[in-house]
């Protein structure tokens, strides 16, 4: 008898896996966890950074010795070196290398997004419209999202910097968790069955936890986290549910599948109905909608800032885009059931959102409530069900994402000067004395307001408009009504910036903008400026991504 | 007699490549770039500070003088000018371009704001001497001068609302300049937020022009007016009047403006006078087209027009405080515009909207030059007897106040003569004409009041204000004013030529009738009327008793003031304290808005919390891990979350039960 190799004998079925669908997930993965190594290296972690190196060194042997490729076992092999040397030959906890390698992830992220868009675009498709056995969806509201997540990811590096150095909470596991939430969200962007809806769900949800009590000794971060992971658990549990109801009808969990059958005449409407309640609690959870929002303010209290300006603007387009790809796209043959429904949750959001953020007086806890009357907004986009609505519903989030990152990122520059959380009050007389941050918090805030010439008036005006061409009149003005009563609170902070006296009591205060962080607020003010000026480019682009919407 | 006058066409042309016209986006361009090099680098500048703004204003009003003569060369259908910048937006079918509209009504409102707008900023060189933010004033100035000429130039709902909304937010800069005192800021942001009211109405109006007609330029929905359904026109015209009544303070939303006087007095010259006020009612001028099909809504904006001028004049009888009754007077006058442009007679409302960009100007300005010479008092009873002290701010508001009381052949009296005559003929509007006539010997009377207190009489500010030695203004105050007067004294002559001053109403003659007409759509036909001159004649009579009745009360020696207001008791003090508007927005809308934000907070924190207590442990598992926290219970919100589900699911079921669709 011949020997066979036991290689062959076990037959290894390698599935043939389009690598290019997910590929921006991978690239970002994988800086994540070079990120993570890099991060066990230094002086006095040397036991950590061996293990780590064996520990790559073993994977790389194993993956060549399995599949016989060369390239990424090699590649990985090679990070486990660099990692090895760093640790010979630097002095600290390489942090600096950290955050710049994220960036530059990122960045190779949105570059490797720009070559997908390219194929796309051009008519030449990735293999299929989706890939990964139909688990993946590529198409225009994947990559768009993808865009937004990545944009908001990339500025809050350099305005979380000096917040976390400061606050003495820049430890290592900061950054990749932040690119870990990424890659959720990027997933459940082009997710196409409700099993990786589910999956990215809980790798976004988790490093987000984390994230929220990363402030370890503060009580108000811990209660966060708390919170946030025991409401998140709840409502994961729904969305299982309704998962697991919608298989029901299915048999299958792939989303075309599951709006085929949720719209076929033998189904059981009950049962559909029920489901699709149960899908929409999951993702109102994550974008907020009112009554699903509580926790959004304590949340958003608690976390450090920068994360908090990343979580609202990143989780709500992820999780925006998978309602359009389950509502929208499969289920539109359903609409009757589910627009009232949304339309319902849009318009209270929209009035509760911005009436109580007017009550507030904890600024962060004002952007809070502010933020679930965006999702009311963005919710428009949705509830019109048209191309104009999704890619209304995009780019607003896009924009949304922009001006919420800049406006906490100025927070956490004011937190840093008071080391405790900033009330209105608090603010009396700080435009006379640091105009120039001042006056970027009253852009970002006359953006959130949607005044013309800003990016924020832009998105509503491209929300609005789908609404009203898709009919829902009363819930447009509702929307304005609602924008109406947010900008009291809008002008309220910009009121107390410039033309309150400054308190007489207030210790004398320095105010040191790092060059990060005067870059990231540059950034995001530029392109609240630009987009409100000259928005065509990127709502050509929202409105080809809607065009190809799976 | 001949009528040839153009009628609006619907049929816009495109201007000569490189003509003034053609280059007209340069006009709000300069100020804004002024703007914009004052903010950043205006610190150094220093006193040349206002020679750049000086500058940027006053090359737009020369290049809106060009183009204005330039227009005037056009034949008359051909004064319709489309002149475009760059595509804005181009999304699919949607597509807005940034163009620029210059036709007659836009060229007149044009040459009002620039030019007025330059005397306003060579006057500031005076006022504002001195002031530790001089540069950062003349920038907003620059700013808000910019702004209203985007509106004024916008050839589109959306381009006019990027105006609309910039005017606002450049307003709410200028009222709040002087931010170290409370109420100033306060006034700025009572502004801020009855325009924001106002501008749900335009929002909402924009909407429904757009999904009526599919665009929102001027050039494309105009000419379709009369195919657009009637209610949605009527709904249209309706909101678009919540907006114009937003800014331009009438009724119910007037309560910001005289607060808004709180701003340095050039300031309330600029926005009480030139530019901001008067967007509303050139925004009813710009789509007459569309209220022309749908009369009943301008008599809606009639109707509000004289209730304001009446309430806002019989207010203005009792204020003790000069820019206070400018400010009301104000309102009031917008109240006549109002009659005008509802009442189809968009050119009357627009001569009177010119006029009084004149007189208005004047009188604030000259306001400031008395608060210059009297420390900044604001109270007319400490004055007094000012005439030999301050020459030329006499002699100036002497033609103000004429114009103003409607006296001939002072300008106010052909545009407001103008404006009451059109509400004799069309049916169920001559209340309004009974109205207007009261209200202008109200006007005559309090402007007389104003007047004969400040200027003439004893000198009662030697005793009042003893440290106080009043003193002429410089030349740099008083060059904007004599130049003002002018414009006060002989501004009636735009619509009146030689021929026709006896029958000024004509629009067969009138200069401006006809340059205006192919702009705009009058309604209620202009058929000759036969009471014409006696009742130009009631009106003038009224409005001299008017000015007897205040010289009977306020310069006879003798008249018990005191005494007098007893007498009239409640009528004083309704007056006096504005009829209570303010306090009745305060007793229902603030509250209102608190009451329902507290109903919000107190379901999210205590009913959702106490719903838990009461139901019991559902969730108590939670509860316990959560413990007790900062501001919420875990369990509380795991309970709206719970609620919300069951609630979604009902709104399913329900609409399962109501049929599939």
């Amino acid at each position: 008898m011949p020997v066979i190799p036991l290689t062959a004998q076990v037959q290894w079925s390698i599935p043939d896996i389009p690598w290019g669908a997910i590929s921006p997930e991978l690239v970002l993965f994988g800086t994540g966890i070079l990120v993570l190594l890099l991060e066990t290296a230094g002086p006095h972690r040397l036991r950590a950074s061996a293990l780590a190196f064996l520990a790559a060194a073993g994977g790389a042997a194993a993956g060549y010795g399995l599949t016989g490729e060369v390239t990424w076992p090699a590649l990985l092999a090679l990070a486990g070196l660099a990692q090895l040397a760093l640790t010979a030959t630097w002095r600290e906890r390489p942090r600096v290398l950290s955050a710049l390698l994220s960036a530059l992830g990122i960045v190779a992220t949105l570059g490797v997004v720009a070559w997908q868009w390219q194929t796309l675009a051009g008519g030449e498709l990735l293999a299929t419209q989706s890939g990964l056995a139909d688990m993946v969806a590529v198409d225009g509201v994947a990559l768009f999202t993808r865009v937004t997540v990545l944009l908001a990811a990339l500025v809050s590096i350099p305005l979380g910097w000096s917040y976390l150095e400061t606050r003495r909470i820049h430890r290592a596991e900061y950054y990749p968790l932040l690119l870990f939430a990424a890659v959720g969200m990027n997933l459940l962007a082009s997710s196409q069955d409700l099993l990786m809806v589910f999956i990215s769900l809980e790798v976004l949800s988790l490093a987000l936890y984390i994230l929220t009590g990363f402030a370890k000794r503060d009580l108000t971060s811990q209660e966060g986290a708390l919170k946030y992971f025991l409401l998140g658990a709840f409502s994961s549990a729904i969305l299982l549910y309704g998962i697991a109801l919608s298989y029901g009808i299915a048999g299958t969990t792939n989303i075309p599948a599951v709006g085929a059958a949720v719209a076929a005449a033998d189904t059981p409407a009950a049962l559909a109905v029920i489901a699709m309640a149960l899908l929409i609690v999951g993702f109102a959870f994550k974008t907020a909608l009112v009554p699903f929002h509580m926790w959004t303010p304590d949340v958003y209290q608690g976390a450090p800032t920068p994360v908090t300006g990343f979580m609202a603007a990143a989780t709500k387009a992820a999780a925006f885009a998978a309602f359009l790809r389950i509502f929208v796209g499969a289920m539109g043959a359903s609409q009757w059931s589910w627009i009232p429904a949304l339309w319902t949750l849009a318009a209270i959001t929209m009035l509760v959102g911005a009436v109580l953020a007017v009550v507030q007086d904890d600024l962060k806890r004002m952007l809070g409530y502010s933020a679930v009357a965006h999702a009311g907004y963005a919710a428009i986009g949705l509830i019109a069900a048209t191309r104009e609505g999704v890619s209304g519903t995009l780019f607003y989030l896009l924009v949304y994402a922009v001006m919420s990152v800049g406006a906490f990122g100025v927070l956490s520059m004011l937190e840093r000067r008071q080391r405790r959380a900033v009330s209105i009050s608090d603010l009396a007389g700080f435009g006379k004395r640091f105009p120039v941050p001042a006056g970027m918090l009253s852009l970002f805030l006359l953006s959130l307001a949607g005044i013309p010439g800003t990016a924020g008036f832009m998105g509503k005006l491209a929300v609005f408009r789908a609404g009203v061409f898709a009919g829902q009149w009363v819930l447009v003005v509702i929307a304005v009504l609602s924008s109406m009563i947010a900008a009291f609170f809008y002008i309220r902070v910009i009121r107390a910036m410039f033309m309150d006296d400054e308190p007489d009591d207030l210790e004398t205060f320095e105010l040191e903008p790092t060059p990060g962080l005067s870059a990231g607020l540059a950034a995001s003010a530029a392109i609240i400026v630009v987009l409100g000026v000259w928005p065509t480019v990127v709502i050509d682009l929202a409105e080809q991504a809607a065009a190809f919407a799976g | 007699m001949t009528t040839t006058i153009a009628t609006y066409t619907g049929v816009y042309g495109m201007p000569e490549a490189g003509s003034a016209i053609d280059l007209a986006w340069l006009i709000p361009v300069v100020p804004a770039v002024s703007a914009a090099v004052l903010l950043l680098i205006g610190k150094r500048l220093g006193r040349y500070a206002a020679h750049v703004a000086i500058l940027a204003i006053g090359f737009s009003a020369v290049a809106s003088t060009i183009a204005f003569t330039e227009l005037l060369a056009l034949p008359e259908e051909a004064r319709s000018v489309i002149s475009p910048v760059a595509t804005w937006l181009e999304v699919g079918d949607f597509e807005v371009a940034w163009s620029i509209l210059i036709d007659p009504l836009a060229a007149v409102m044009l040459l009002l704001v620039t030019w007025v707008g330059l005397l306003i900023h060579v006057y500031s060189i005076g006022y504002m001497e001195g002031d530790e933010r001089y540069s950062r004033f003349f920038a907003y100035l620059n700013l808000f001068a910019a702004s209203m000429l985007v509106l004024v130039l916008g050839d589109s709902f959306l381009t006019l609302f990027v105006g609309w909304e910039l005017v606002g937010l450049s307003s709410y800069l200028l009222i709040g300049f002087w931010f170290e005192k409370r109420a100033y800021a306060t006034a700025a942001k009572k502004a801020f937020v009855v325009n924001r009211i106002g501008d749900v109405g335009f929002m909402i109006a924009m909407f429904l022009v757009f999904s009526a007609t599919g665009s929102l330029a001027f050039a494309e929905v105009l000419p379709m007016a009369p195919e657009i359904a009637s209610g949605t026109a009527v709904a249209i015209g309706l909101l678009l009047l919540v907006a114009a009544a937003g800014k331009s303070a009438q009724i119910p939303l007037f309560v910001w403006l005289p607060d808004a006087m709180a701003g340095p007095t050039p300031v309330s010259a600029l926005i009480h006078a030139a530019t901001m006020v008067t967007a509303g009612v050139y925004l009813v001028a710009r789509v007459s087209p569309i209220y022309a099909t749908v009369p009943g809504v301008g008599l809606t904006v009639a109707w509000i027009g004289v209730a304001t001028a009446l309430l806002a004049a019989l207010i203005a009888c009792t204020q003790n405080d000069i820019k206070k009754i400018l400010a009301y007077s104000t309102v009031s006058q917008l109240g006549y515009m109002f009659i005008g442009v509802g009442l189809g007679a968009q050119v009357a409302g627009v001569f009177h909207l010119l006029t009084h960009g004149f007189f208005k100007a004047l009188l604030f300005l000259a306001a400031g030059s008395v608060m210059h010479a009297m420390a900044d008092e604001t109270n007319p009873w400490k004055m007094g007897g000012l005439r030999k002290v301050m020459p030329i701010t006499f002699a100036t508001s002497l033609l103000g106040w004429l114009a103003i009381a409607g006296l001939p052949p002072f300008s106010g009296f052909f545009s407001k003569e103008e404006i009451l005559v059109a509400a004799l003929d069309p049916p169920g509007a001559q209340g309004i004409w009974v109205i207007g006539t009261i209200v202008a010997g109200l006007t005559a009377f309090y402007m007389s009041r104003w007047f004969f207190l400040i200027f003439l009489g004893p000198k009662r500010y030697e005793q009042e204000l003893p440290g106080v030695h009043p003193h002429e203004s410089p030349p740099s105050m008083t060059l904007p004013l004599v130049l003002l007067a002018v414009g006060s004294a002989a501004g009636g002559l735009l619509n009146a030529t030689p021929a026709s001053l006896l029958r000024f109403w004509d629009p067969e003659t009138s200069f401006l009738s006809s340059f205006l007409a192919p702009s705009v759509v009058p309604y209620y036909g202009d058929t000759p009327f036969i009471p014409h001159v006696p009742a130009v004649a009631i009106v003038t009579a009224v409005a001299v008793a008017g000015v007897a009745a205040a010289w009977a009360l306020y310069l006879r020696e003798g008249v018990d003031h005191v005494a007098l207001r007893e007498r009239l008791g409640g009528f004083y003090q309704l007056s006096y304290q504005r009829f209570y508007v303010d306090e009745l927005y305060e007793a229902t809308l603030e509250r209102g808005g608190r009451g329902l934000a507290n109903a919000f907070t107190t379901f999210d924190r205590v009913v959702v919390d106490g719903a838990v207590n009461g139901i019991g442990r559902g969730v108590a598992g939670l509860a316990t891990v959560g413990r007790r926290v900062q501001t919420g219970y875990v369990r509380s919100y795991a309970l709206a979350v719970a609620a919300g589900t069951v609630l979604l699911a009902a709104i399913f079921l329900g609409g399962l039960l109501n049929g599939q669709g």
